[in-house]
């Protein structure tokens, strides 16, 4: 009997696993910049993070609840992680471990002066940092620090309401 | 009484906002040509470093770093290399620790000296407890390169950014932005990237 129930475990084991495996899509830029000037309806969060950084990981709940909260309102909520890319399986621990519920995908550019303005002139190149576009049009937000939960529902608010 | 006094806090609080804001867009720091700042600083060493001390330096290769950000780790060698290779040309390397030790520990002075002795920095490792140094030179992030060139009007902000483009691997950056910059004023040419992002960390300022 314990036989069993060791492999049933085991099997169970395996199957988390590979699920864990599926989680984390590693992309390059132009995937990133097809994702920022998507035109379709709808709102899209993307943050940017890592999982050596620090106030990323505070802030991430953030991203996580309102993701949900908003989820009906045709708000996307995606995770660009900028950990490198032999540090996949790292991510997906953590996606694991954290229980992530987002989309995440893993930005695999490491020349960041050739890519960063393409996200945000603005952007100085420190993370945690957060995208806001409008896929139907020109409104978007950009912020670079870590966000409280309303300053977070406030930015996506100012993007709902903008016609 | 107590009624005007619920009145004054939210005032006073979005007083308080509103001048956070504007001290946060306007553009501070310097940029590329401006004169820059001579600052006296702790050393890990117990003494204090000033840049006027150095007579013979034709400019410095000033970098903002820290102990704890990943990104300074990955830099920590080639900071040593590029004081190595420009020190005896007359481009000494300093670096300035300007983090907050409340927010991270890891960055206190007893730090500093610890990681400058186990790595045998060959360069001064100055303690910027006032965070002064960085918000007068507009230092952001970590690592957070300023080359300085001195000129008959004192010195001035030649090159601003990042080490080079591959923080990962040192062996596979082929755009060493300071390399360059610093090269290129050793040949009296012109700095061919003067500016860059500083990939990294944010500088960890104390709240006010």
């Amino acid at each position: 009997m314990s036989k069993i129930i060791f492999c049933f475990c085991f099997f169970i084991a395996l199957c988390v696993n590979a699920l864990a495996q599926d989680k984390v899509e590693v992309i390059k830029m132009d995937a990133l910049e097809s994702l920022i000037h998507d035109t379709s309806e709808g709102i899209k969060v993307i943050n940017f993070w890592a999982t050596w950084c620090a106030p990323c990981i505070k802030e991430l709940p953030h991203f996580e609840k309102v993701g949900k909260d908003y989820a009906k309102k045709g708000v996307e909520v995606i995770l660009i992680s900028l950990d490198f890319a032999e540090k996949k399986e790292k991510v997906e621990q953590f996606i694991n471990r954290k229980s992530l519920t987002s989309k995440v995908l893993l930005l695999d550019e490491i020349d960041y002066n050739s890519w960063i303005n393409k996200v945000d002139q603005r952007w100085s190149g420190a993370i945690p940092a957060t995208l806001v576009v409008k896929g139907n049009s020109k409104h978007r937000k950009f912020v670079e620090k870590e966000l409280q939960e309303g300053e977070l529902r406030q930015l996506i608010d100012e993007l709902v309401d903008q016609q | 009484m107590l009624k005007k006094r619920k009145f004054y806090l939210p005032a006073l609080a979005a007083l308080c906002l509103l001048v956070f804001f504007a001290g946060n867009t306007t553009e501070s720091g310097y940029k590329v040509g401006d004169k820059a700042m001579d600052f006296n600083l702790k050393n890990v060493n117990g003494e204090m470093v000033s840049m006027a001390s150095y007579e013979d330096a034709k400019g410095f290769i000033l970098v903002f770093t820290c102990n704890t950000c990943p990104f300074s780790k990955m830099y920590e060698d080639r900071i040593l290399e590029l004081d190595k290779e420009y020190s005896a040309k007359g481009y000494p390397v300093i670096a300035v620790n300007s983090n907050d030790i409340k927010t991270k520990p890891g960055d206190s002075y007893e730090e500093m000296v610890k990681l400058a002795q186990e790595k045998s920095y060959s360069f001064p490792y100055l303690h910027d407890e006032s965070q002064e140094v960085a918000k007068t030179y507009g230092a952001t992030n970590t690592p957070h390169v300023y080359v300085l060139n001195k000129t008959k009007e004192g010195l001035k902000v030649a090159y601003i950014g990042a080490i080079d483009n591959n923080a990962k691997d040192a062996s596979a950056a082929d755009k060493k932005y300071v390399e360059e910059a610093v090269g290129a004023l050793l040949d009296g040419k012109s700095v061919p990237t003067e500016h860059t992002k500083a990939i990294g960390c944010t500088i960890k300022w104390k709240s006010t």
